[in-house]
């Protein structure tokens, strides 16, 4: 056997991680030696260099989603930003109501502080959604109750790419008067967004998947009709409106506001451009392969997302034949639950097709050669891995896999 | 998941990758796991005079399951019916260096060969499920 083209590396995996852009790294390395104050420092100049700094970065992450700079909380990510959210709102409006809603395609940021709040009392709707994943906005419509305190429905999705029509349950969140919480990790920087249009009363996001640092993200917290109130969930100096006390990463929010300016100014061209790689890397695999499933929505879906299941081959198996390519699978065997992804579960993709489910997320710097490179090595290892299946022997000589009575164990 | 430089071995050159005639008197067929869990194995060998003469395998798998179903048929061939009886998962686990998380590989691998000597024991007439005895070389399987 011939040995795939040594210690050849193409990055295709930007959905989990992004790099620093350089530019974004100029920007804030100075802020790690010279301009290292505390941002809480009140008392000379190293700390209003260092709060200026984060005024500035504050002011332009505002302008970038359509809201202020007051109501811009920094955190250390999406994850904090979702529980800071979810977990604020529950315990600041209990006497309110204990009613949540949520989806089931939602990241485990989202999806495990409403199970903690289950455990707490609260009761929480989860919305299924169609092959797509899309949510049935009369569904949704019709979850809401007097009790209903806080809807959680994330911008696009991180396995599947699928978009949600946020600005259409805003509105439908406004009518009932419930909060609104989208966690907007994937768009930030690559879809438009504007709080105002889209009627979002809270919004998470984080710097790493738009070419900026890890560590940093931030929560938008509306201020004005409505008010949206959030008990904190860590105390202790009183930094960031109360609500999140700590000291600021100062350089992390420096390089989340340059790497969000970079990526809006050159948006729809970059979208564009991802897109067509995209559409290439599609249009390669399902052409030279049989038994393709692109998951997810082929028209309301991020430009960077290419979720295929390759029938008849396990995913893991498929990440070992593509060494040197970062790729993500939704196989068990990827994941640290050992559960098939729960995402495509939710789309009502079977088991055994979301074991052989990749996701390829293109991103910056990927090119046009690269996409076709991926492609190539995907299709050569598909085929060789077929080879090896017994369900492709099975299914080529006709017999139902349906039919079959596995003995699963 | 990192893997051993076994496994990896395995997988980029897997051993007796193929199919056997299932139908003949001398196969013995194990299909064991099912598409759901994300792992299918189906181990077949070919006994002549008592002796595996030819082991081969598919698998739909994870890198591990491909190795473990693969070293089973290379361990397979050239041993008795007896001898292949006593094939342990552990054993498998050992030598491929197998970490926690991917045991089950091993124990499927061994279901799979437990699975191929009833199915041909059972073709020969000694299974719990015994058709009529296959005249011939079905006398000489057991001794």
């Amino acid at each position: 056997m011939t040995e795939p083209t040594e210690n050849r590396r193409v990055y295709m995996d930007h959905q989990a991680t992004t790099p620093v852009d350089p530019r974004v790294l100029d920007a804030m390395l100075p802020y790690f030696t010279e301009k290292f104050g505390n941002a809480a420092s009140r008392s000379h100049a190293w700390g209003w260099e260092a709060e200026k700094a984060v005024d500035d970065a504050r002011q332009r992450l505002a302008a970038a989603i359509g809201a202020k700079p007051r109501e811009i909380v920094f955190t250390s990510g999406s994850t904090e930003s979702d529980n800071l959210a979810i977990l604020g709102v529950a315990r600041m409006y209990r006497e309110r109501g204990r009613h949540l809603v949520t989806c089931a395609t939602e990241h485990k940021a989202v999806l495990d502080p409403m199970k903690s709040l289950e455990r707490d009392g609260f009761e929480v709707t989860v919305l299924g959604v169609d092959r797509r994943g899309r949510l049935d906005l009369d569904e949704l419509r019709a979850a809401l109750r007097d009790d209903t305190i806080l809807v959680s429905v994330m911008h696009a999705n991180n396995e599947i790419g699928t978009i949600h029509p946020i600005a259409e349950i805003g509105r439908i969140c406004k009518e009932k008067g419930v909060l609104f919480h989208t966690d907007a990790t994937q768009t930030l920087g690559k879809e438009p967004i504007d709080v105002e249009e889209m009627g979002v009363d809270l919004l998470s996001a984080n710097a790493h998947k738009v070419y900026g640092p890890k560590g940093v993200g931030l929560l938008y917290r509306r201020r004005r009709r409505p008010r949206v109130r959030l008990e904190p969930l860590q105390y202790g100096g009183g930094h960031e409106f109360g609500l999140r006390s700590g000291t600021l990463d100062v350089p992390g929010i420096v390089g989340f506001a340059a790497a969000v300016d970079l990526a809006l100014a050159e948006r729809e061209t970059e979208r564009a451009r991802i897109a067509a790689l995209r559409d290439r890397l599609q249009e390669r695999l399902t052409s030279a392969l049989t038994h393709v499933h692109v998951n997810g929505d082929p028209e309301a879906r991020l430009a960077c997302n290419l979720n295929v299941s390759f029938e008849f081959v396990e995913g893991e198996s498929l990440l070992m034949g593509l060494e040197g390519i970062a790729v993500s699978s939704g196989s068990a065997c990827t994941s640290a639950s050992l559960e098939p992804s729960y995402v495509l579960h939710a789309l009502g993709v079977g088991d055994a097709l979301a074991h052989s489910s990749i996701r390829f997320s293109l991103g910056r710097w990927n090119t046009e050669e690269e996409v076709d490179y991926v492609a190539e090595r995907t299709i050569e290892a598909v085929q060789r891995l077929r080879e090896l299946s017994p369900l492709y022997e099975m299914a080529m000589e006709g017999i139902d896999l349906e039919s079959i009575q596995w003995d699963a164990h | 998941m990192v893997y051993s430089e076994k496994v990896i071995d395995h997988y980029k050159n897997p051993r007796n990758v193929g199919s056997l005639p299932k139908d003949a008197p001398d196969v013995g067929t194990g299909v064991v796991g099912a598409p759901e869990c994300g792992d299918v194995m189906k181990l077949q060998i070919r006994v002549e005079d008592g002796v595996i003469v030819d082991a081969r395998f598919k698998t739909f798998g994870c890198g591990s399951a491909i190795a473990s179903s693969s070293l089973a048929t290379e361990w397979l061939k050239g041993r008795t019916v007896e001898e292949a009886q006593q094939i342990r998962n552990v054993d498998i686990v050992e030598e491929l260096a197998l970490p926690p998380v991917k045991i089950h590989c091993s124990v499927l691998a061994e279901d799979a060969i437990k699975q191929a000597l009833a199915d041909f024991r059972r073709k020969q007439g000694e299974g719990p499920e015994a058709a009529a005895p296959e005249a011939g070389n079905g006398e000489e399987a057991e001794r």
